[in-house]
């Protein structure tokens, strides 16, 4: 800096100034490379194989009921314009499903990503302002209002196309069905369902006056205070599948977690033997070649089952083992002309 | 083709980022005051070609209102924008930038509600940083303009004032056209006046126009001739003249009009009447002018357009780039909007589709413009902000070199170009000028030959030798002085500038702080300059042959009173042609009185008596006017006059010998035969007036004798307006024809045997570069004829001497010519002294014609030069003399340095070709085994046979066009001026560059500025090369601004060739550090952080288009939008800047050492098409990695939409820090700390968006996302593998690239690691091979018909050393 009598413009002579700061200069060379790779090469081959080994832990059974196959039992309900169509898909354990087993249903190419279906809903609807019950926003159109202008609560697409079979899973011994019970709590995200999402308070006592005036989504048979009429807790907005539903997918092809079967004998898992899954097959998935299916998996401390992220640990740790035994041969060749300009 | 070239420039300006930093240039800069005007009906008067000026307090005042409605008062508003208009004006100015209206174009795009991509306000986000931050910057720099104007505006000067009949003080704001203004010495002038009066009895002032164009030695002015008032005292109410003169205009050297006295009489104005603004009065106790042009009409705010905006070679590749990137982008969007198209084709009536009625044709095409808006960073426009951030880092590190420094003249390197830092790192052809630039210009007299007579001064290079070994400390001492006052000057220079330039006051601040004002208070009397430290030590020959002239009994030989006529007359004219002001240093700034007195010395007689005998044939009558007023002489001039007759070759500033000691064998008058000439003669004759002064006179010589005299002649101190005027003054004077003292009507010259006389100066037709001479017109002391004596360039004068028709001239020519050619091969610079006798009636009639020049308004110029020319024929030649110019310290070092940097430098200079030989040897730029090929021919043909036979020749001398394109060739070509005409012609241009290409350097002589410039356009444009032009001089100021770089030497010819440069050093060799490292530095790191901007934006992008491959292309993003648009402009954006300013490849140590390294920016290494498009593809397959890695790990799982996208972001992150190091060279805790915040600002913000953000951001609302993401192993897991996988092959390729091949940078860099005794043995080997290298084709030419062989070896020598 300048002092006011001084006129010297003399720069700092300062490591700064004069660029002359104490630098770090890493020179990507053979020297650096070969045993950098090859630790990183082992620690990814290590990480490689426990991951691989832990996924192969995991149990994953897929059941694909969306029933385009004439043989297939749900092919009864592909039938446009059934209502309240029923079927049964049967299989059977031969081992024991460790539990917790974790049961999701599944869509494919069914693009909950499309960026206007996205936005495609009202946030302050949803954190229970009543204000946006009777005068939606713009964003849920055309599914704000019905056709009487009655406005839609919960408005938008992604409310609308709400995912609407219900499953019920038996286990058959010696002939009879003995149903295994279904965990539907805590399957949404917990700031989902403690914070993000409220209903609206309670109009005269009646959660459902709350809703006056407003109709619920067309796709829905009931209204959305109506979504579980025996857990008060588990309806309206904060119903868990609808909170589920809301969570969109990022990709076209996804699973959904429908329930948790972590209760009474099945707390260990799914025993053995022959299993029966009733469908109750409402939503139409033929329209765009989708597909439903049901998972049940169980999951590890790496989540489900990712044989990928193994395989690709492994195969990226060899590469960098692979690497370092090159750029060592690669280093032997052009060591001594390496040495001589140094 | 101006205006044209303009218009090209202002829409590279549009096109450009900085279009809010370059354009400020007066007119526009009023745009209220301006916009007013037009609307005045009476401004009419401005688009006149004329406008009169009449007093406001003289009879006239009743019309002024009248004459001066449309004139600006002197208030300057220097600023762009005032409080209210801030707002709009500033959005208005940064909406003419291309970048600015892309992202208000993207705003309004996201306003259409088709193609909607994010919320509006996010997209309006970085437009609002972008617009914030420059309209504060704007601010803060308006801020300080205003500042600055107000001080201005508020210095007081004296203005005459009707209302009190006298002057009062009155704000600068306040002094309008018309005013008379009374300044005292050492004011500023407030505005442009017209000199009226002056305390000066020859109505002179002198002005230093160092503000203005950084001159320190002062100019005359003078007043208007022909005043009624004039020598009185002036009466402001008895003024009443009209002026009219032309309109405003920014030349500096030109003003013309007339006044028009109340008698009807004309008298024409000239640039000696006029008083600058921001000029200082020197020397003249009080002047009074009249305003004639005020605020911002005045010339000096005329000439203060903004600083230089040039494109860079960098800039114009990476706009070509910018373009693929927009084709990139474009196609990115097409395939997204026909993949839409198709994907809604196949979709009816889905569960999840939003119903409308949209044709899929038409949603692809709103899905285009959606695509535009979400993948709109690919378009790297936050470049250009970073860009020009980046450069002001670089220009703030050139200008804090402490090795660009020079402590003598306090001053570092300035950059007046701040946007082509890199280009110095390209530079392919230098162009240097030579005087000045290579060589010091302190020029000192060497030798002379007078009449045929070669006089070679043995002595005088002797003391040349001696002055030289020790040091220079004296003149260094002279030089400190001086430049002190031109670097001042120099800040005031580039505070003007900054008034204009944006990004430049960030830098300059500090120079802001010290107004024009407060520069000149500083400017003590202590700051003078002596252009002369040393002093010449006459030839004894010449010396003994001039005093013989003094001598009673003259020789009557015709043939010898000829040659000592001719040398008085050289001397005289040595001692009158010139602009050489007088002044002594106990009376700083104060030009000695001319005194008015004649001298009648007995010897005078005789010596006119001589020169009667020689010009018997024209002596038309006695000049009474000479003689016959006997006055009364001063004590000073007294002794003065005494003291010439006693010691006609005193010299007592002579540093070995002084003229007290008379044991020296040379140079002493003891067998001089004026000794005679006693005090005792003045009472003789016409002294008698005044008795007492004599008497006094008298006892004072007694008393105070020599040292009296010494004192005297010590306190003569010559400033010119050229350094060689000077030398040539002060060698004359060591033969005692000293110049005592100089006024626009005479010169009072003092002459060996002869006491000061004076000598009327008709006219002084100045030094033009187009004449190359300058001429005076006197009446001839002794004889009474009217004289002219004119000196000039050697060629020029040759040419219009005249043979003549005895024997005796055209033998003086021949000898002169041949020693003309012996002084040029030393290195000397010559000019030729040449004169005239012109007859009364010639004289008479020349007159009328010049006089008619002079008053006319309109050509005045052409017709001044006719004039001149009219007058400069049949010289008869009197001799030449022969200056040294010292080369400046390194030269040699620093040429060699750049010729091993591969950089071909290019002389061309003004001088003599052996001179600039003999130069081009001493700063070796010549070798002694070089061939040099001269060019000189006549015409056109010859010239084009010539070329032929030279390029002929250079086959021969490599043997083969092996080398052609070979900077080492041996060849250097020789080229004079007029070769170079037709060289420089169309057809020509061919042949002439294929001989430049073969050598390894070019001379251009005698050349002048235009061709100059030619010669730098031609190199330019075809040989598509980058170009660098340095010189010193006003000669040099169209070379400069015509190369791609220019840079002016600050030095001791004026401020020209400073003001029109990119860069100004004040030494030639910190050349060497400024574009060895510091060009190097800048290339390699602009480069680099270019690349890696695209890289960055690429890399992210393409994740965007990736995931449109899944979600049926709809524009949908699996980053929240806030972050998307954060991710550019926070988390990334300031590492790159760092890296841009602050990456080392190689020590600036190394760079110096090894010069060869600076080829890598040369050939364009660091950023080439091939490196742009590999950048470009690694980015694709990072990004490829960076979005696939995350989608194989989630397929098939339950992730959201959001969720999917916090591992792809964080791993985005890290892969582009990480990146950045393996790029960068150097990683100092600067860079690891703003890596590391980079880094936590992410994570911060993320985690806080989720924490915090519960109802914020609809519909992509974030809140929850990241910590969940976050607690899960996976995301690790794939950041993890994401980051390795995607960086591996750059990686591995850099350490492939290093080991198996490295570049030479590489390879410098590996040696900087060793300890010092390997560094130093390792540089050793270094230049060894490279040496070698340079002269394989040499010793391998034996295989010239197997070309490629040589290349095998060469390269295989490349690999194995």
């Amino acid at each position: 800096m300048k002092n006011e009598g001084e006129t010297t413009e003399q720069p700092d002579n300062t490591a700064f100034t004069q660029q002359r700061l104490p630098a770090w200069q890493p020179i990507l060379s053979a020297g650096i490379v070969i045993p950098g790779f090859l630790l990183i090469g082992l620690a990814f081959i290590g990480i490689g194989v426990g991951l691989f080994l832990t996924s192969q832990t995991i149990t994953v059974l897929e059941m694909d009921y969306t029933g385009v196959e004439k043989d297939k039992p749900c092919f009864g309900c592909t039938i446009p314009n059934i209502q309240n169509c029923t079927c049964e898909v049967q299989f059977s354990l031969s081992t024991l499903f460790k539990g917790p087993v974790f049961f999701y249903y599944g869509l494919s190419n069914y693009f909950q990503n499309f960026r206007k279906y996205g936005v495609s809903k009202d946030y302050y609807q949803l954190t229970g302002d009543t204000q946006y019950f009777t005068n939606p926003q713009d964003s849920c159109s055309p599914f704000a209002y019905d056709s009487k202008k009655n406005p839609i609560v919960p408005c938008g697409a992604i409310a609308n196309s709400m995912f609407n079979d219900t499953f019920e899973l038996y286990q058959l011994i010696n002939g009879t069905k003995k149903q295994v019970p279904l965990d539907g709590k805590g399957i949404s995200w917990w700031t989902d369902y403690n914070i993000k999402y409220r209903n609206p308070s309670p109009v005269n006592g009646s959660f459902a006056n709350a809703f006056s005036g407003t109709r619920n989504p067309i796709n829905w048979p009931k209204p959305v205070y109506e979504l579980d009429l025996t857990d008060q807790n588990n309806n309206g907005f904060l119903n868990q599948d609808f909170l589920v539903w809301m969570r969109r997918a990022a990709l076209p092809d996804f699973r959904k977690l429908y329930r948790r079967i972590t209760q009474g004998d099945y707390a260990e898992g799914l025993p053995a033997g022959n299993y029966s899954l009733t469908v109750h097959y409402n939503y139409p998935v033929l329209t765009f070649d989708g597909r439903k299916k049901v998972v049940f998996s169980n999951v590890s401390w790496m989540g489900g089952k990712n044989d990928f992220l193994g395989i690709a640990y492994l195969v990226v740790g060899s590469l960098c083992v692979v690497m370092s035994v090159v750029m060592l041969i690669v280093y032997a060749k052009f060591k001594f002309s390496d040495d001589d300009d140094v | 083709m101006e205006r044209l070239h303009w218009v090209w420039h202002r829409c590279l300006q549009l096109i450009s980022t900085d279009r809010r930093r370059g354009w400020y240039s007066p007119p526009s800069s009023l745009p209220p005051k301006s916009s007013l005007d037009a609307q005045d009906p009476l401004v009419q008067r401005l688009s006149e070609k004329r406008r009169v000026v009449v007093s406001r307090c003289g009879p006239h005042h009743a019309e002024y209102h009248s004459f001066s409605k449309g004139f600006q008062d002197n208030s300057i508003r220097t600023t762009k924008y005032t409080l209210l208009t801030f707002i709009p004006m500033n959005l208005f100015q940064q909406f003419h930038r291309a970048a600015n209206l892309y992202f208000l174009f993207l705003v309004l795009l996201n306003w259409v509600p088709v193609v909607e991509a994010f919320q509006k306000e996010i997209t309006m986000i970085p437009l609002a940083v972008v617009l914030t931050v420059i309209a504060f910057k704007d601010a803060m720099e308006d801020y300080r303009r205003y500042h600055y104007d107000k001080r201005i505006n508020n210095i007081l000067t004296h203005v005459y004032s009707r209302k009190h009949q006298r002057y009062v003080e009155r704000r600068w704001a306040e002094v309008c056209v018309g005013d008379l203004v009374r300044l005292c010495c050492n004011e500023i002038i407030p505005a442009d006046m017209v000199l009226l009066h002056s305390s000066d009895s020859n109505g002179v002032c002198h002005i230093e126009t160092a503000n203005l164009d950084g001159e320190t030695n002062l100019k005359q002015r003078q007043v208007v001739r022909d005043l009624p008032q004039q020598g009185s005292e002036f009466i402001p109410e008895n003024y009443s003249s009209r002026i009219e003169c032309e309109n405003p205009n920014n030349d500096l050297r030109r003003f013309r009009g007339f006044m028009e006295h109340p008698g009807k009489a004309r008298i024409g104005l000239h640039s000696e009447n006029l008083l600058l603004r921001s000029c200082t009065v020197r020397n003249t106790e009080t002047v009074i002018g009249i305003v004639v042009y005020a605020g911002h009409e005045t010339k000096a705010m005329q000439n203060n357009s903004g600083p230089r905006y040039k494109r860079s070679k960098l800039e114009r590749r990476l706009n070509m780039d910018v373009l693929w990137s927009v084709a990139l982008l474009l196609l990115m969007c097409f395939v997204a909007a026909v993949g839409h198209g198709v994907w809604l084709n196949g979709l009816q009536n889905t569960i999840f589709m939003i119903p409308d009625d949209t044709h899929p044709a038409l949603a692809a095409f709103y899905m285009f413009w959606t695509m535009i808006i979400v993948l709109q960073v690919l378009i790297p426009i936050s470049l250009y902000v970073s860009i020009e951030i980046v450069k002001l880092g670089q220009v703030y590190f050139i200008q804090n070199d402490l090795d660009l420094y020079n402590p003598v003249l306090d001053t570092g390197v300035q950059c007046r170009a701040l946007n082509i830092t890199e280009d110095l790192g390209q530079i392919q052809y230098l162009f240097s000028d030579k005087t000045g630039t290579l060589t010091e210009n302190r020029m000192l007299f060497r030798r002379c030959t007078v009449a045929g007579t070669e006089y070679p001064h043995h002595e005088n290079a002797i003391s040349l030798e001696q002055y030289e070994a020790q040091g220079c400390g004296d003149a260094d001492h002279s030089l400190t002085l001086r430049s002190r006052a031109s670097r001042k000057s120099l800040s005031c220079k580039s505070l003007s500038c900054n008034r204009s330039s944006v990004s430049l006051n960030t830098l300059t601040a500090e120079s802001d702080t010290h107004s024009v004002h407060d520069t000149l208070r500083r400017h003590t009397p202590g700051a003078f300059s002596s252009t002369m430290e040393c002093a010449v030590v006459p030839d004894p020959q010449l010396q003994v042959k001039l005093s013989s002239l003094s001598s009673p009994m003259c020789s009557s030989l015709r043939q010898e009173t000829a040659e000592i006529s001719h040398i008085l007359d050289f001397f005289l004219a040595l001692t009158v042609c010139n602009t050489v002001v007088v002044s002594s240093p106990t009376q700083p700034r104060h030009v000695v009185q001319m005194p008015v007195v004649r001298t009648p010395l007995r010897s005078l007689e005789e010596m006119k008596a001589m020169f009667q005998k020689l010009s018997l044939p024209r002596f038309p009558h006695s000049p009474n006017q000479n003689t016959d007023t006997p006055a009364s002489l001063t004590k000073k001039l007294f002794s003065r006059g005494r003291s010439a007759s006693y010691f006609p070759n005193s010299n007592p500033q002579t540093p070995i010998k002084t003229p007290q000691s008379p044991t020296t064998p040379s140079g002493t008058p003891s067998s001089t035969p004026s000794i005679p000439v006693t005090p005792a003669l003045f009472s003789s004759g016409a002294w008698g007036e005044d008795v007492e002064d004599k008497q006094q006179a008298k006892d004072n010589s007694a008393d105070e004798s020599e040292s009296d005299d010494e004192d005297e002649a010590e306190e003569l101190l010559y400033e010119a307006e050229s350094p060689d005027e000077a030398a040539l003054v002060q060698a004359a004077k060591a033969y005692g024809c000293t110049l005592l003292g100089r006024s626009p009507e005479q010169v009072l010259v003092a002459v060996p045997g002869t006491g000061p006389l004076s000598i009327p100066l008709l006219h002084v037709l100045p030094f033009h570069s187009a004449r190359k001479r300058m001429s005076v017109v006197v009446r001839h002391p002794l004889t009474g004829e009217v004289v002219v004596y004119t000196k000039g360039a050697d060629n020029v004068i040759m040419e219009l001497a005249e043979e003549g028709e005895d024997g005796f001239a055209r033998e003086v020519m021949e000898r002169t010519q041949k020693h003309l050619d012996q002084y040029a091969r030393e290195g000397l610079r010559t000019l030729c002294v040449a004169k005239k006798v012109l007859e009364e009636q010639e004289y008479k009639a020349w007159l009328k014609r010049h006089e008619y020049a002079e008053t006319s308004i309109e050509n005045r110029e052409e017709l001044l030069l006719e004039s001149a020319e009219r007058l400069e024929t049949n010289l008869t030649l009197l001799g030449a003399t022969g200056i040294v110019d010292r080369l400046q310290e390194e030269v040699p070092e620093t040429i060699e340095a750049l010729q091993e940097a591969k950089i071909k430098v290019w002389v061309l200079t003004g001088d003599k070709q052996e001179t600039a030989i003999n130069i081009a040897f001493a700063c070796k730029l010549l070798r002694p085994t070089d061939h040099i090929l001269m060019a000189n021919c006549d015409s056109k043909e010859a010239c084009e046979a010539q070329f032929h036979e030279l390029q002929h020749e250079i086959r021969h001398v490599t043997k083969g066009g092996a080398s052609e394109d070979d900077c080492s060739s041996d060849c250097v070509l020789v080229i004079d001026g007029r070769t170079l005409d037709f060289a420089l012609q169309k057809e020509l241009q061919g042949p002439f560059l294929e001989l430049a290409c073969c050598c390894r350097s070019v001379i251009c002589c005698r050349s002048t500025p235009l061709q100059k410039s030619q010669v730098v356009r031609l190199v330019r444009d075809e040989l598509k090369v980058m170009t660098l032009a340095i010189g010193d001089g006003a000669n040099d100021v169209s070379m400069i601004q015509m190369a791609d770089v220019g840079i002016g030497i600050s030095g001791q010819e004026g401020m020209q060739a400073v003001m029109s440069s990119d860069f100004a050093i004040s030494r030639f060799k910190f050349l060497r550090k400024l574009i060895l490292v510091h060009g190097h530095w800048c290339y390699t790191r602009l480069a680099n952080m270019v690349l890696y901007f695209f890289y960055k934006n690429v890399m992210y992008v393409n994740l965007l288009f990736w995931y449109q491959f899944f979600c049926g292309f709809s524009g949908s993003t699996m980053t929240n939008s806030w972050v998307l648009i954060f991710f550019n402009l926070l988390f990334t954006s300031v590492p790159p800047l760092i890296y841009g300013v602050l990456d080392k490849d190689v020590s600036a140590k190394t760079l110096l050492e090894l010069p060869d390294l600076y080829k890598s920016g040369q050939n364009s290494q660091a950023y080439l098409p091939s490196t742009f498009w590999l950048t470009i593809l690694d980015a694709f397959y990072q990004s490829l990695v960076c979005f696939f890695i995350p989608y194989f790990a989630y397929a098939g799982s339950d992730i959201g939409v959001f969720s999917f996208g916090s591992p792809i972001n964080a791993s985005a992150l890290f892969i582009i820090l990480l990146h950045q190091v393996i790029e960068s060279r150097t990683v100092t805790w600067i860079h690891a700390t703003l890596l590391l915040f980079s880094v936590l600002f992410y994570y911060a913000f993320v985690l806080l968006f989720s924490i915090t953000c519960v109802t914020c951001n609809s519909p992509t609302n974030p809140y929850g996302i990241e910590t969940k993401m976050m607690s899960e192993s996976l995301y690790y897991l794939v950041c993890g593998l994401t980051t390795v996988l995607a960086l591996l092959p750059r990686i591995l390729f850099r350490a492939f690239c290093n080991t198996v091949c490295p570049s030479d940078l590489v390879r410098a860099q590996k040696m900087e690691r060793l300890s010092a005794q390997d560094y130093s043995s390792s540089l050793r080997q270094w230049r060894e091979s490279t040496a070698a290298q340079r002269h394989v084709p040499q010793n391998l030419s034996v295989n010239a018909d197997m070309p490629y062989l040589t290349d095998c070896i060469a390269e295989q020598g490349a690999v194995l050393s």
